[in-house]
């Protein structure tokens, strides 16, 4: 199953990849990973999405908050949660094209964000499956180049990861 | 301690007395380049012993036996590049059995930093995955608290080796020096105290157990929880074993003692492991040497209850049913308040039944053989030494004869390489511990193969006068690999006969020390007894011994606990 797994650490030089090599040394998979500070400037919030059981998921997270720099640890999926992503692409848009390709981009509330003879680059935010619909809605031979954040992840209401 | 405040210290300086600070007596380790700042400032103090080794492998191993047998942390000073990378291996075995080290390496100049440098390497990532934490200390300013942070983190929760980078400008610039008192960290805080509901729900399953089992690990030795677990069992009267790592954390020659388990465990600890229908696991891993394959464990119904300091090593191979995360003293505590009053089920036909797995008597060997049987050479070394000695071990078939034969009734007193399994690790070792513990009795306990890895280190033995002996079971093979060979590979013994060994009492008379061989049983007794009167001497015994001997019982590779290859006369 899929998890989004939520991580506060310490902002310091190599604390991203004492996590990454964790997950590497102990084949833990890794799907998607961004990592940014936070308000708090001393501290990074990490947003890692991993494919495993509850179990192998269990001993990811005991894992994590093994690592004397990880703050605090927590899987969102075990509750109501938000999940963002962001996706730039740019796709072909010539003349003939420019039309139905920005009312695709309506239709996903993407945004053409620049604008050149024959293509548009397109932001499109939303969870993981709807920027992958839209991939797939398009011609794929419109598509020029993409580029994707990968997930960030917040709980809903109160609950709150902080330190 | 007096303290210099207001006084500028260069960073050299500032880690001498860092170490002063944390009561560090004895350091081991080789000069280079980027630590010659360090080197001076310990030139000029005489708090700090530095001992110095031959090979840096040495350094980390002995300041590796040097912690085990003494309960305090390990310290060596390593330089940069190749004096960082020859340590790796006694780092990642400090690692694997988690001891409390602190390593010290020395870097390049911070602005050569990633230039590849003269003797540059990237300290940081190549240790990264085999130490607790690691720091590069990039200013003087941080350095103090770096150190403190340091041996606060090897030594708490579960203890490991804690590196510290130092580059060479660090070590010369200066800054006021004052040693932080105390530490706060938010990102690490571990627990002491276990759980009190999960304690009471342990407790009722004890009280409950028809066929309880204790199973008990280097935690307990690590922890110093060994008086703790000889009330519970005392008051219990439960069977217990120990892993490989365990051994000494309960008396050996205790009637309640079923002797180590796993893969070259007795007949009865494993059957009692697979049979009993509580298990209380103190400190222990259930790692694959000691429970075999996880599937054909979990056959058996038991519900086991986990004690560890570390909650990522419950129910990572084996589901636990009752874990409880926190020190082991402190839970065996409560453990003991709530059991004293309580009625234990009888477990009469338990222990009958474990008589009887007893009466197998697995260990036999044959003792009329005209050949020196290695077995022979360690009873005799407990019999001679009775029992009372530090043993250190390197790898293979005569680490786990040392393990089985060797009654060891003290924690701390089994120094062995357990989880990285590393050849080359029993002499250091032994240094660090006669270090730790001058005039105590110190053997080695190796094999012609294993002391070849770190051999130079008689040159250290000889400096320091360390009146170590070595206790050589030569068979001419890298006896376990040939056992494997024997067993799984249709005796085909690949690259595994030690051709053009040393003549090793020449060799140690080379270095200094004093040699004999011996190739009768007839002589064992009395080699061992001259020997072991020699108080200031290092011997070199070297022993003949049998090269078809193998190590029984054994549990082969991926199978279960209960699968084991009993002595062919059995």
């Amino acid at each position: 199953m899929r998890h989004i797994i939520s991580i506060l650490v310490e902002n310091e030089a190599g604390a991203l990849s004492r996590i990454s090599n964790m997950f590497s040394a102990r084949g833990y998979n890794i799907e998607s990973l961004t990592v940014a500070p936070t308000e708090d400037a001393s501290m990074s919030r990490m947003t890692v999405v991993s494919v495993g059981s509850d179990e192998v998921i269990e001993k990811i997270t005991k894992q994590l908050n093994k690592l004397v720099e990880v703050v605090k640890v927590v899987d969102l999926s075990e509750a109501e949660h938000i999940e963002r992503e962001l996706m730039l692409i740019k796709v072909r848009a010539g003349a003939k094209e420019r039309e139905d390709m920005k009312r695709m981009a309506d239709i996903f509330r993407g945004r053409i964000i620049d604008v050149s003879d024959n293509t548009y680059t397109i932001e499109l935010t939303g969870d993981g499956r709807k920027l992958d619909a839209f991939i797939h809605a398009l011609d794929q031979g419109a598509i020029v180049e993409t580029v994707r954040t990968g997930a960030s992840g917040i709980g809903r209401g109160n609950r709150v990861l902080r330190v | 301690m007096d303290r210099i405040k207001g006084l500028e210290l260069t960073g050299a300086e500032i880690v001498v007395r860092c170490l002063q600070e944390e009561g560090v007596d004895t350091l081991f380790g080789y000069p280079g380049g980027a630590v010659l700042h360090i080197y001076d400032a310990l030139f000029k103090q005489d708090k700090v012993r530095h001992v110095l080794v031959r090979h840096e492998q040495g350094a980390a191993h002995a300041a590796d036996g040097y912690s085990r047998s003494s309960h305090k942390v390990g310290v060596c000073l390593v330089t940069s590049g190749p004096g960082l990378t020859n340590a790796v291996t006694g780092i990642a075995t400090a690692y694997m059995d988690s001891i409390p080290m602190v390593i010290l390496s020395g870097q390049v100049a911070t602005h050569q930093i990633g230039e590849d440098a003269f003797q540059e390497c990237d300290s940081i990532g190549i240790t990264r995955p085999c130490v607790k934490h690691n720091f590069l200390v990039r200013d003087v300013k941080d350095l103090a608290m770096t150190m403190k942070k340091a041996f606060h983190i090897a030594t708490t929760g579960r203890p490991g080796p804690v590196l510290v980078d130092i580059p060479k400008d660090v070590t010369a610039n200066k800054c006021e020096f004052q040693y932080p008192e105390t530490v706060s960290m938010r990102s690490y805080n571990p627990v002491k105290k276990g759980h009190a509901g999960q304690i009471k729900k342990a407790v009722q399953l004890l009280l409950d157990a028809e066929r309880p089992m204790v199973y008990t690990g280097g935690g307990v030795v690590l922890s110093n929880a060994s008086a703790q677990l000889k009330d519970l069992l005392k008051l219990t009267g439960f069977p217990i074993t120990n892993t490989l790592m365990g051994l000494g954390g309960y008396p050996a020659t205790d009637e309640q003692f079923l002797g180590m388990l796993g893969m070259h465990g007795t007949y009865e600890a494993n059957m009692a492991m697979q049979h009993c229908d509580v298990l209380l696991a103190i400190g222990a891993r259930f790692d694959d040497r000691v429970i075999g394959n996880p599937a054909h464990f979990a056959r058996n119904l038991r519900k086991i209850i986990h004690i560890d300091i570390d909650p990522s090593s419950i129910s990572k191979r084996v589901k636990v049913d009752v874990p409880i995360v926190g020190s082991i003293p402190d839970v065996l505590d409560e453990f003991l308040k709530l059991l004293k009053d309580a009625k234990l089920q009888d477990a009469k036909a338990w222990w009958k039944q474990i008589g009887e797995w007893r009466g197998k008597d697995c260990l036999k060997y044959d003792r009329k053989s005209k050949i020196i049987k290695p077995q022979f050479v360690l009873e005799k070394l407990y019999e001679v030494t009775g029992g009372d000695a530090f043993v250190t071990s390197d790898v293979g078939q005569h680490q786990m004869w040392a393990a089985q034969f060797y009654k060891f009734d003290q924690p701390r007193r089994w120094i062995n390489s357990g989880g990285l399994g590393t050849m080359g690790f029993g002499l250091p070792a032994a240094m660090g511990v006669q270090m730790a513990n001058p005039g105590a009795t110190v053997a080695c306990v190796t094999g012609e193969s294993s002391i070849q890895m770190c051999l130079q280190e008689l040159s250290t033995c000889k400096q320091y006068r360390l009146p170590i002996k070595i206790i050589n079971l030569n068979n001419k093979y890298m006896g376990m690999v040939r056992q494997w060979q024997e067993f799984f590979h249709g005796n085909r013994y690949s690259e595994s006969y030690m051709d053009a060994l040393p003549d090793f009492v020449k060799l140690a008379e080379g270095y200094g020390h004093s040699g004999l061989l011996i190739d009768k049983p007839a002589d064992v007794e009395p080699a061992l007894r001259e020997t072991f009167k020699r108080k200031k001497d290092l011997v070199f015994l070297d022993f003949l011994t049998d090269q078809t001997e193998n190590v029984y019982p054994m549990i082969p590779g991926g199978k279960g606990i209960t699968e084991m290859i009993l002595s062919e006369d059995l």
